[in-house]
């Protein structure tokens, strides 16, 4: 394997990466105060269909970003409902949003577009386009002859669309906003013990809104990226199981922000890899199966899950709805 | 003291429940611009009008049973197991393996041997998340979640590079024996005089899902282990305290769940594909969830929400057929039925508990005025 083919592989891995690392901090805020969320997968296929169809109308994918995530913020407030206001099971409110998403997409492209469940493909200004940076070389043959340097700047650096960049900076803010703010000392204790919280005159269901707010923020810019970034349009159940994976990636970081990057970039890369069964087959000299390389996030997170290497231990008061005493 | 009587518990907020749910999925077929009355006639006459419909609905029915009284099993001892999905592929793969590398002489050995082998795969897939559960700490929810994807894999990788015949293109195991065909409704019936469709894919593993729904009532309200699951279900620490083990009923229960998960298979691997092909559960793993918690996770309540669900997808099958509205609707109104019937339990519970204490009260304060 040559230079070049690695830093495409690395290239695949961030933009593989950006939609799990969005929906995993958006998982993060919730559970870490509290809220299990089992549906970032339908808040994501609702947001990338919203933010498709919509970019589709309107012709500007800016619009389009805002009704996703307008549309993934309605489904955080349906799990708010049923888990805050109600009280209700949390984990069977999040099948119920995955169903309804996924039900709901594919009825809505029908009624609208009548393409089999998809939306018309997003071209110019109805979707993301890259972003060359001051100096990058763009073509493939330019970049080919340059150095190495040149190579990792023009093909790793430059040349992706400004969710990536956008989502890599999510990093940081999330660190900064959960353990250098007083907003995030509360929501990290509100799902630790929200009695304590209550008892300080806080209130439990404001902060418990506000992260499943910010959490459907976060999966409404995952999903509209997989539609009007990484790829050009809606397609049916189109998060394939991306936010199955950021909560895989989400056990595995810990719960940390940080490690939530390494966590992505990890399983992006596994999903990297496993498009390029060529570059596997030249570098090890055998085959390795498809299907195991889909897997490995799950079996990496079941066996973290287990404890055998170093211990996951989840938010405390994650899952179980508050109630005052009386 | 109980506030409403039982009948509301049982029937009147499950009914409700459906009843937003119906309303709700009414609207949404009036929001893509279809007439829902329309539609509704023609779920009810494509599920139910004829003996061929009735024939697909119990087939779906028949799937229902199994993962439903899965999750039910699960539920009883407070856990969530959303892996019927992955336990049922992993019976299908046991179901397989069994009829094509085994001889048998009559389809009634193979059936029995099926049902072996179907609900001992599926417990082995629920038996290790258990497992990790109980022992290790892990959450079953996450680990069954990450178990459907596993199994989804396993499977594709057994039926592309290990059981698809040479030379075959398609990912499907050959078309198992003749003698491990089970007789369908119109086959069971033939002696009996009574005419069926022979198209129908309805098929003698009905009977079994009736007899499973038998064995886990039987199971949960008349053993001392059913007595142990539903005690550990109220109260981790009361159970305890009475001397049960956690490890014990989490693994047990859990691996009665896998077992019933697993012997879906019968019914669409055995009963009606009769060879293994991808995805060959269709989601009715995730439906498991919907008609357990619409059953109230009684087998009474899981067979005729079976039944319903049997409805909606025979159908919404009909209805894509013949309308603009396509199939995913019947994924809606699942997601609506778990929403009310589960999530927002509550929304329903809190005003009718209010309104019976209400109606209780004045019963009681009505004779005193009159003195």
């Amino acid at each position: 394997m040559d230079f070049l083919t690695l830093l495409q592989l690395l290239d695949a891995t961030i933009r593989l990466a950006t939609p799990l690392l969005l929906a995993c901090l958006a998982g993060l805020f919730s559970e870490r105060a509290g809220i299990f969320d089992i549906g970032l997968e339908g808040k994501m296929l609702a947001a990338a269909f919203t933010a498709a169809a919509v970019a589709s109308l309107t012709g500007s994918v800016w619009v389009g970003f805002l009704a996703g995530i307008f549309a993934s913020l309605l489904l955080s407030a349906l799990h708010g409902l049923a888990s805050i206001t109600f009280r209700g099971n949390q984990l069977i409110s999040g099948v119920a949003i995955n169903f309804l998403a996924s039900g709901l997409t594919v009825l809505i492209a029908q009624s609208l577009f009548a393409q089999g469940g998809r939306t018309p493909s997003l071209s110019g200004d109805a979707r993301f386009n890259p972003i060359q940076w001051p100096g990058a070389l763009a073509r493939m043959r330019e970049i080919m002859q340059a150095g190495p340097f040149q190579q990792f700047y023009s093909e790793l650096i430059s040349g992706h669309t400004i969710i990536v960049y956008l989502a890599v900076l999510t990093v940081p803010a999330s660190w900064w906003l959960l353990y250098r703010t007083r907003f995030g000392l509360r929501l990290r204790a509100v799902g630790e013990n929200p009695a304590a919280v209550d008892t300080a005159g806080i209130s439990v269901v404001g902060l418990r809104f506000a992260a499943v707010g910010i959490c459907g923020v976060l999966c409404g810019i995952a999903g509209a990226y997989l539609s009007t970034g990484l790829q050009a349009g809606f397609v049916k159940d189109m998060t394939a199981g991306r936010g199955y994976i950021a909560l895989a990636a989400l056990i595995f970081a810990k719960w940390r922000p940080w490690y939530a990057l390494y966590a992505c970039l990890l399983f992006g890369f596994l999903q990297a890899i496993a498009l390029r069964g060529d570059v596997i087959e030249s570098v090890l000299g055998f085959r390795i199966q498809v299907q195991l390389l889909d897997v490995l996030p799950y079996i990496l997170t079941v066996i973290i899950l287990a404890g055998f290497v170093g211990k996951a231990i989840p938010p405390r008061a994650g899952g179980e709805p508050y109630v005052k005493e009386r | 003291m109980q506030k409403m009587p039982q009948w509301a518990d049982v029937v009147l907020i499950p009914l409700i429940s459906l009843l937003l749910a119906a309303i709700l999925s009414g609207l949404v077929i009036l929001a893509i611009g279809e007439d829902p009355i329309n539609a509704l006639k023609i779920m009810v006459e494509g599920s139910m009008g004829s003996k061929y419909a009735w024939g697909y609905t119990l087939y779906y029915a028949t799937n229902f049973i199994f993962t439903g009284l899965a999750v039910a099993v699960a539920f009883h001892a407070r856990m969530f197991n959303i892996g019927g999905e992955g336990q049922a592929t992993l019976g299908g793969l046991g179901v397989a393996l069994c009829c094509l590398y085994l001889p048998w002489p009559h389809w009634s050995l193979a059936l029995l041997g099926a049902i072996i082998a179907s609900a001992a795969f599926g417990a082995l897939w629920a038996l290790i998340p258990a497992y990790l559960q109980a022992k290790r700490g892990s959450h079953i929810v996450i680990t069954t979640i990450m178990f459907n994807f596993i199994a989804a894999a396993l499977l594709n990788y057994m039926l592309v590079s290990v059981l698809k015949p040479a030379g075959s293109m398609e990912p499907a195991t050959p078309k198992f024996p003749d003698t491990t065909h089970l007789p369908n409704f119109s086959e069971m019936l033939a002696p009996l005089g009574i005419e069926f469709s022979r198209g129908a894919p309805a098929n003698v593993s009905f009977l079994v899902a009736l007899v499973a729904c038998v064995f886990v009532w039987a199971l949960i309200w008349r053993t001392r282990l059913g007595y142990e699951i539903r005690a550990f279900g109220h109260s981790e620490s009361a159970a305890k305290y009475a001397g049960i083990s956690p490890t014990k009923i989490i693994l047990v229960s859990m691996t009665i769940s896998g077992a019933l998960a697993g012997m879906m298979a019968l019914n669409n691997v055995m009963g009606e594909a009769e060879r293994l092909v991808l995805n060959a559960t269709e989601g009715a793993g995730f439906i498991g969830i919907a008609v357990a918690l619409m059953g109230r996770s009684h087998p009474f309540g899981i067979l005729l929400a079976a039944l319903l669900f049997g409805v909606l997808y025979q159908g919404g099958a009909i209805l894509s057929q013949d309308t603009t509205i396509p199939v995913q609707l019947v994924l809606v109104i699942q997601a609506l039925v778990i929403l009310f019937t589960g999530a927002l339990d509550n929304m329903v519970r809190v005003p009718l508990e209010k309104l019976f204490l209400a109606i209780n009260k004045g019963r009681k304060t009505a004779p005193k005025a009159a003195e």
